[in-house]
Formats: structure tokens, C-alpha cells, sequence
């Protein structure tokens, strides 16, 4: 059924700390692989050693530079300049268009924990719910004839036979840096929930109204100064030894010589 | 957004026959014998192949299209569904309508059923045009031009083939006794002809208007925006320095089709020409009695007309999808629209 159940009260998601991504595409890597042989796969590749490799994956790391609203000339570094890497995959929203477009039945949103699925079985590939996706969180399988798109790892998620730990997506597991984070964004009082209010956790896109699940927490302000070009000459050319230890000092005085 | 030729067919030759199938439904509403059991049953057919080889081809874009019978199933939700069985349940009126005419029923069932068929029609044109304006993430699409845009263009292509076909059907006389018999039914497909021709120039003229301010549209600034789509924005101006895959991938190669600017312009006005500027002054030139009564004047005009208008709806249809925009192209680097 393609129109959208009540909103549930649990809605499974997660969030993605921008401040701490390193952009190592370990998430995608674990996504492709966890799930190539998860029971919604495979993720097939088209030539995949070939010239033009073309695949599905569910996870895309971006990497974007912000310039800073700080003052400096401009082709130098300011302060508040920082690269920001991006991982990129379905937010599950709450009213998703990809699944109310879909005429066959394929597209669903589940009523118990709000998890979005495709339906591989049902699916006649006409790809209507990537067009309506802003996300970019479905790829269409050429081999397979049918979308594909992430399950947050349903199939392991509810995985008795993993330990307790282990049931987490895929994503959350690999990444090295523990930018992701899996929980339900319905209880104010779970730990993503928290660290959502904590850290201004934000939506995607808002104004085109799909109202995602997963919420991104912005990059943290940088320690004063850090990475800006005024402050490293500054450093380098200014250190004050008055203050430092007798040896240091000694140091300094002799290669000051 | 890639202009997939299947979808273009099937909108365009589709949107076509569902115009023909209104305005003959419209002639047949008003009088059912108005054209002889053969002509009827001709444009009933033509209407009918068109609209069926339009679904036909959008068939060929499906990765299962053995499983379309369940896109009959999400009509609640989904446009794409409604559009898929208002357009078969089109069909319905359509055969009951091509067997009233072939047992020459004059009686006022053929009248309803007519009237069944136009509103069947319209309503399928209106689902195709609702699949595109309900996308938010297409901003060319979601706007108050297409729909308009969609039925209006639907209907140019079914009174230019209309116009065609009754041009070409005229009775021909070659003594005094032939013309005396075939007289009226003459009248009549002069009479079709003339409200065609009629119609169709306007209907040109509102279609360019109607592109022109869509265009004109399309230049506005965009909603949305890298930074909105990063939520980047508070920190400052964000650009993509690295995309997450060094090959294509389907969402750049489905969503991220770029027309060059340079080619949307010459493309723009080859389909006003197809639109316009060839169909109106032959629409015009028909309306004259002395030169419309003529057999190949009439005939080989409408047949300009019925092939220009087809040819112009082909190109704008292309470039509807060509000069497209999606969102997602935003994490991509795109900017704007």
C-alpha cells in the first residue's frame, strides 16, 4: 500500500555527525557490501571491472568546501573556511513522495517503525519514485529491472541471532570515527534524540516538506583560529619564550645566537 | 532530467490520441451520424492505436513491465496509477462506441457513450500532466504551466489529426448525379473542417503564449539550494570539491541530463515554428470557403498542419524533459533550478 500509514510513534533512523566524518567511505564500502548479501539484495554492478563502472550503493560520501563568512582576501584561507564531507542516503522520512508515487505497491513505509522498503518482488521498475526522491537515496538496478534503496538494514536490525550490539545498520558499525548513530528519533528520550537537541541536529531540505527521519548535527566551531592562515604566521613568527621552561629557553638562546 | 524517448512517444502520441478521442467524442456527443459508419469508425480506431501505442511504449521503459497490471493497484495515492486506469478504462466507452457506430445507432446511447469517452479522455490527459507537476523536486515540472500546458497540446494534436482525416475523407465527385448524392455528407466534413481550422487557430497562439510564460518561468531564481540541501548555509558559501564516485551513477546519468543553453534556444523556437508559426496562417488559410473546398488544398494543408503540430509537440516534449532540473543534482554541485 502505497498511501502512508499513521505516523508511528517509533521512527527508527539516523544521525550523522558532520563534524566528525572524516569522508573515508567506510560506511559506503560496509553499506555495498552488508547488504549485496542482505535478503533485499543483490546490489549489482554493471561492469563493474569494466571502463565505466555503474553499480547501486545506498550510501554517497560528498565532500564540500564552505568559505567562511570571516574577512581575508580573497584566494587565501579565512576563518570558518573548512571541508565538509557528506554522507548522503535515505533520511526515511515521514511523508516520503517516493512511496505515494508508487502504483504498484512496491514502495511502502512501515506502519510499525517507519523504515521505507521496496518491495523487489512487486517493483515494475518504472523509476517515478527516484524522480520524486530530493534525497537521491534510491538507484535503479539495470540488471535487476526493479529500485533499490537503503533498508536501514532491516534484516539486521531485528537479527536475534546477533549479539545485542550488533544490531545496528551496517553504516553505523564500519564507520571509524562514530559520526552515525542508529536510533529512534521518536522517543525524545533516546540517546539520538539527545544528541540531536544537543547538538542542533537538522532536516535536509526542509522546505520541500518530506520531513526526514535523519537528522545531520552540524560541524562544531573550530577552535579560535585554528586552520585560519592569519594565526599560523602569527604563531610561527611570534612565540614567546619568556614564559616557557629553563631548557627551552636555553634552547632559544642558543639557536637564537 | 534524460529526455528517455519512450516517455516522450508515449506522452506525446498518447496525449495525441486521447485529443482525438475527445474532439471525435465531442463531434459524435453533438451528432452521431454527422460522419459516415466508415469515417467514425476510422478516427475511433486511429484514436484508439494512438493512446494504446503511447501505454504500449511507455511499457518499454518499465525494468518489469510483466508485472504492469499492479500499477493499476495504488490509485489512491498515485497518479502514475490513476493516469494508468483512466486510461484503460477509457477503452470501455471507446469499443462500446466504435460498435454503436458501426450498427449506425443515431440514438441518444451514442450520445452518452460519446460523452463518457470525452470525459474519459480528459481525465487521462489531466493524470499524465498530475504526474509531473506533483514532483516538488522537478521545479519545472511543479509549476501552474504544465498541466495547461499538457491538455492544451493534447488537444491541438487530436483537432489537427481530426482536421486531417476529414480533409482526406471529402467525397470527391466526378458527374452531376455524384455530386447531387454526396452533397451533405460534403457539407459536413467541410462544416468539421471549418470548426477545426477555427479552433486550432487560437489554440496555437495560446500554446506559444502558454510556452513562452513557461519559459519565462523556468528563469526565476530557484527555492532551493546547495546550501539548503547541505544545510551548509549558516557557515558560509558551499561547493562540491569532490563527488562521492568518479564514474556516473544512475543519479547523474537519469537526473543530471544538461542541455546546453546554446541548444535550448535554436530548440525553443523550432518547436514555436512546428506550434505556430506553420499551423496558424494554414489554419487560417482554411478557413476561407474558396480555398478549403478544394480537394488537395484542403487535404495537403491539414496534413502540414496535423505533421507540423506533431513534430512541434515531439520537440517541446523533449525539451520539457531535456531542460529539467532535479534537486538531488544540488549535492552534485549544480546550481540553481
Amino acid at each position: 500500500m502505497t498511501t502512508l500509514p499513521p505516523p508511528s510513534a517509533k521512527k527508527l533512523g539516523l544521525v550523522i555527525d558532520l563534524d566528525t566524518c572524516v569522508g573515508c567511505h567506510a560506511c559506503a564500502v560496509a553499506c555495498k557490501e552488508w547488504n549485496d548479501g542482505g535478503e533485499f539484495g543483490p546490489l549489482p554492478d554493471e561492469h563493474a571491472y569494466g571502463k565505466e563502472p555503474f553499480g547501486v550503493w545506498f550510501n554517497r560520501v560528498h565532500t564540500y568546501e564552505v568559505r567562511g563568512t570571516g574577512n581575508a582576501e580573497q584566494g587565501t584561507a579565512r576563518s570558518g573556511d573548512m571541508t565538509v564531507h557528506f554522507p548522503r542516503s535515505c533520511l526515511h522520512c515521514e511523508t516520503p513522495a517516493c512511496v505515494t508515487v508508487c502504483p504498484t505497491g512496491a514502495s511502502y513505509k512501515r506502519a510499525e517503525d517507519g523504515i521505507v522498503l521496496v518491495d523487489a518482488d512487486k517493483c515494475i521498475g518504472c523509476k517515478l519514485c527516484s524522480w520524486a526522491c530530493p534525497y537521491g537515496a534510491r538507484e535503479y538496478s539495470e540488471v535487476r529491472g526493479v529500485m533499490q534503496k537503503c533498508t536501514l538494514c532491516v534484516d539486521r536490525i531485528y537479527n536475534e541471532t546477533f549479539d545485542e550490539y550488533d544490531r545496528q545498520p551496517a553504516c553505523v558499525m564500519a564507520c571509524p570515527t562514530r559520526a552515525r548513530h542508529f536510533g529512534d528519533l521518536g522517543d525524545p528520550q533516546s540517546k539520538v534524540s539527545q544528541l540531536v537537541a544537543a547538538r542542533d541536529g537538522y532536516d535536509l531540505m526542509p522546505e520541500l516538506g518530506y520531513k526526514p527521519v535523519n537528522k545531520y548535527l552540524p560541524p562544531r566551531p573550530r577552535r579560535d583560529g585554528c586552520g585560519s592562515a592569519a594565526t599560523v604566521s602569527a604563531k610561527d613568527e611570534n612565540v614567546d619564550f619568556s614564559t616557557a621552561s629553563p631548557l627551552l629557553r636555553w634552547i632559544d638562546k642558543v639557536l637564537s645566537r | 532530467m534524460h529526455p528517455a524517448l519512450s516517455v516522450i512517444f508515449f506522452t506525446v502520441v498518447s496525449g495525441c490520441g486521447y485529443g482525438l478521442l475527445f474532439a471525435t467524442g465531442i463531434v459524435l456527443l453533438l451528432d452521431p451520424i454527422l460522419f459516415g459508419r466508415g469515417e467514425t469508425l476510422c478516427l475511433l480506431a486511429l484514436g484508439g492505436a494512438m493512446a494504446a501505442a503511447g501505454l504500449g511504449s511507455s511499457l518499454l521503459h518499465l525494468g518489469q513491465p510483466q508485472r504492469a497490471w499492479r500499477a493499476f493497484s495504488q490509485w489512491r495515492s498515485s497518479w502514475l496509477s490513476r493516469e494508468g486506469i483512466a486510461a484503460m478504462l477509457s477503452f470501455a466507452p471507446l469499443l462500446a462506441l466504435a460498435w454503436l457506430s458501426w450498427r449506425g445507432d443515431a440514438s441518444d446511447a451514442t450520445r452518452v457513450v460519446a460523452g463518457v469517452l470525452v470525459l474519459g479522455a480528459l481525465i487521462t490527459v489531466f493524470c499524465t500532466a498530475r504526474i509531473y507537476t506533483s514532483l516538488p523536486t522537478i521545479p519545472a515540472w511543479h509549476n501552474a504551466y504544465v498541466l495547461p500546458g499538457y491538455l492544451l497540446l493534447g488537444l491541438l494534436g487530436g483537432l489537427a489529426v481530426l482536421l486531417a482525416i476529414s480533409a482526406w475523407s471529402a467525397p470527391v465527385w466526378s458527374s452531376r448525379d455524384e455530386m447531387e448524392r454526396l452533397i451533405v455528407p460534403w457539407v459536413d466534413h467541410m462544416l468539421v473542417q471549418w470548426v477545426c481550422a477555427a479552433l486550432i487557430a487560437p489554440l496555437a497562439l495560446a500554446a506559444a503564449v502558454l510556452k513562452l510564460a513557461y519559459w519565462r518561468h523556468l528563469e526565476a531564481p530557484p527555492r532551493v539550494s546547495i546550501e539548503t540541501a547541505t544545510g551548509l548555509g549558516r557557515f558560509g558559501a558551499v561547493r562540491s570539491v569532490e563527488a562521492p564516485h568518479t564514474e556516473q551513477n544512475y543519479l547523474t546519468h537519469e537526473m543530471g541530463f544538461q542541455l546546453a543553453r546554446k541548444h535550448a534556444q535554436p530548440l525553443r523556437r523550432i518547436s514555436l515554428v512546428l506550434l505556430v508559426a506553420v499551423p496558424l496562417p494554414l489554419a487560417l488559410l482554411l478557413l476561407l470557403p474558396d480555398l478549403a473546398s478544394q480537394y488537395w488544398i484542403g487535404a495537403g494543408g491539414a496534413a502540414v498542419i496535423a505533421s507540423s503540430i506533431l513534430a512541434g509537440t515531439f520537440v517541446e516534449r523533449w525539451l520539457f524533459f531535456a531542460e529539467a532540473r532535479h534537486v538531488v543534482m544540488l549535492y552534485y554541485g549544480a546550481q540553481g533550478r
